[in-house]
């Protein structure tokens, strides 16, 4: 039996799959990414093979993936998160053809062939607008849980108009609106649904096409799911291994390798010049 | 790519550095001599004019996207923006802002104060620009209005009745501008030294065209974006004199050279991209190079093109009147500049075949509204016709602060993550 691993070094968390040669998901790990890229992406790696009960030289084929895949000092190969959550929304999804990835600072709204392969991608322009950062600091300035802030934004019957999705006047937004004696549940859905449409702006840049898979560590978030299915017109897929998604479609491109479907890798330079391979 | 005793190559950009220097010198020159200066834009600076009036010519865009190469950007739009100028106002023209208020002091020299600034419409930034001159110095500013055409083509064409009213139309707005440049200058227009400095910009245009056709050559003799903004800095700023023409001369000459022995750019060129806006200067050797780690380079460009004051047509001026001639190539010029801006996808339509296209990067930039607004209309209308790849990058020319290298990273690598399982598909 031959291993595969996906390690996805995202802004806020680390996450690790390994598959098997029948493309099984065997073992994985979450953590949060911290300071030090490199440490997290090792700790979560052999939390997955913890996970997965295996020993050290059983998993033969690592693929970095997220803002510090180049950090992944024991990988084989990088591929960027579009490729991944594209090659593993449609392993998950086979029917997928449009992916929604909300991360902590980022937002992409992916198109794809039934191969999983990238037809045109798009991403949120510059700022953490209207990603999870946004979300995470509409839940500071009211006091809740990020784990509440979608069963409490679905309990909200008259939503508020939020203007801006910028992170850093988010809080200065959800406080205006206490001290006009809106209800906390009508401002997170609001909050919501203003997320929700900013994804919209870039799903409508690629084409929204049947069917659509949700993923990254907002596809958590129940009120954002009940949101993009409002605005897109029919249910999205979400699953359990939706927050995985970037380091599964990872693991895939390791077990391709392993098995000798070869993908192009990236270039051996990573940005400030540290070797990768 | 230097190849050890082959002389030729690498000649065109050590040339073009050492112009482009020399250019500056006399920039700072004039400006410590205080004697006037003309402040044009690249797309239709009538250089061919103002210099025989011996007025130097001062290029603000090209000044502004120095800084931002050099690194200093932001000392001059903090300059522009501490004075009360908007984070969304053109940086190209705060850092000219910004440059004014330090008295010219720029990083390649000094630069003089405009006794003139000369204009067209090409550019709507450009108008509210020499007013900024207007105010600071009283400077007299010349807008010459050339009427476009929102068709593709170029149509219509010398000897056409629409093209003739509006020739006749641009020519009296030259001849104000002659009387203009007297007044400044204190000298009388002299026709033969116009006809001399349009023979010089035709034997430039001529040896451009033929540059720019050679990288349709595998693999690519130069890199229409890196290499290509040298070029544009020495077709715009010595536009009209015998030190251009001699440089494109050669150029064509160390051009063909590496054509016909397939020295490339790249050692390695695996992916042929076209570029559509404007450069990102900030970073401008790192941006290329995310390209060119994956074998990509690029081998044509629309700012090649607009920028280029029409040499990328290789329009050459009837020396018999030189009045009527220049506004023809001003009408021809400035043309195809708004066109290209405009029908970004045709031009692309005829780059796709001959240049061998794999790719089309889309680069929109915060700053300009002018070139970045009908980028992703352009892109819709290439995609529906052409099985291509391409990809739509946004950042600014200038502005550092809404340049994010990791994000323009992550796309890139993505871009050819996949232009390879396209070319894969194709194969199979």
């Amino acid at each position: 039996m031959a291993y595969g691993a996906g390690v996805d070094v995202g802004s806020t968390q680390t996450k690790a799959i390994i598959v098997d040669d029948h493309r099984h998901i065997v073992g994985r790990a979450l953590i949060e990414t911290g300071a030090n890229v490199v440490v997290a992406a090792e700790r979560a790696f052999e939390a997955a093979k913890v996970d997965a009960g295996l020993q050290d030289m059983e998993v033969t084929f690592v693929a970095g993936t997220g803002y510090g895949r180049y950090r992944i000092t024991f990988g084989d190969i990088q591929v960027t998160e579009i490729s991944c959550h594209g090659r593993g929304a449609v392993h998950l999804f086979p029917l997928t053809r449009a992916v929604v990835d909300m991360g902590g600072q980022d937002t992409k709204a992916i198109r794809v062939d039934a191969t999983g392969n990238i037809i045109d991608f798009c991403m949120n322009d510059k700022c953490a607008a209207g990603t999870g950062r946004f979300l995470g600091a509409a839940a500071a300035a009211l006091e809740i849980p990020i784990d509440e802030l979608g069963p409490t934004a679905l309990r909200g019957e008259k939503p508020v108009a939020i203007s801006t999705t910028c992170t850093v006047f988010a809080e200065s937004e959800v406080l205006a609106w206490l001290a006009r004696g809106k209800k906390i549940e009508d401002i997170l859905a609001g909050v919501h649904r203003s997320t929700v449409s900013r994804a919209m702006g870039l799903m409508r840049r690629v084409g929204i096409e049947r069917e659509v898979t949700f993923t990254g560590g907002v596809s958590r978030n129940t009120g954002i799911v009940a949101a993009l299915n409002e605005a897109v017109g029919f249910p999205v897929n979400v699953s359990e291994e939706s927050h995985f998604m970037g380091a599964l479609g990872a693991a895939l491109f390791a077990m391709d390798h392993i098995q000798g479907k070869l993908r192009p890798a990236a270039p051996r330079e990573a940005p400030d010049g540290i070797k990768v391979q | 790519m230097v190849h050890n005793g082959d002389a030729l190559v690498g000649r065109g950009l050590e040339d073009g550095a050492a112009l482009f220097r020399q250019w500056f010198a006399s920039l700072d020159a004039v400006a410590r001599r205080g004697e006037p200066a003309a402040y044009v834009f690249v797309m239709g600076s009538v250089a061919e004019l103002l210099r025989s009036f011996d007025l130097p010519v001062v290029f603000p865009e090209i000044n502004s996207l120095q800084t931002a190469v050099r690194h200093v950007a932001h000392e001059y739009l903090d300059d522009a923006e501490d004075y009360g100028y908007s984070p969304d106002i053109c940086a190209y023209v705060k850092a000219d802002v910004g440059l004014q208020m330090r008295g010219g002091v720029h990083p390649a020299g000094r630069v003089p104060k405009p006794a003139l600034a000369v204009l067209t419409n090409a550019c709507n930034t450009y108008i509210k620009w020499a007013e900024i001159w207007e105010r600071m110095y009283g400077t007299p500013v010349v807008t010459i209005d050339v009427p476009g055409t929102r068709r593709a083509g170029l149509t219509p064409w010398p000897g056409d009745p629409d093209f003739e009213r509006d020739r006749a139309y641009v020519v009296r707005q030259l001849t104000e501008l002659i009387t203009v440049c007297e007044r400044v200058t204190g000298r009388k227009f002299d026709v033969d030294r116009l006809r001399e400095n349009l023979r010089g910009a035709n034997d430039l245009t001529a040896s451009f065209k033929k540059v720019l056709d050679l990288n349709r050559s595998r693999p690519a003799p130069f890199n229409a974006v890196t290499d290509g903004t040298i070029y544009l800095g020495v077709a715009n700023g010595l536009r009209g004199t015998p030190e251009a023409a001699k440089y494109f001369a050669d150029l064509h000459e160390e051009m063909a050279h590496k054509a016909a022995n397939r020295i490339g750019t790249l050692n390695e060129e695996r992916y042929r991209l076209a570029f559509v806006g404007v450069p990102c200067y900030p970073i401008f050797r790192r941006f290329n190079e995310m390209f060119s780690e994956w074998g990509g380079t690029f081998v044509s460009s629309t700012y090649l093109w607009f920028a280029s004051g029409g040499a990328a047509l290789g329009w050459q001026y009837e020396l018999q009147d030189p009045i009527a001639s220049l506004a023809a190539g001003l009408l021809v010029g400035v043309r195809q500049a708004m066109d290209n801006m405009f029908f970004a996808d045709t031009a692309l339509d005829q780059m796709v075949d001959g240049f061998g296209l794999d790719g089309v990067v889309f680069h929109s930039v915060k700053s300009c509204r002018t070139v970045s607004t009908g980028l992703a209309d352009a892109r819709r209308s290439f995609s529906t016709r052409h099985d291509i790849p391409s990809l739509f990058l946004e950042s600014d020319m200038m502005d550092r602060r809404v340049v994010s290298e990791a994000q323009l990273k992550n796309r890139v690598d993505a871009f050819f993550e996949g232009l390879a399982t396209h070319r894969a598909g194709r194969a199979s």
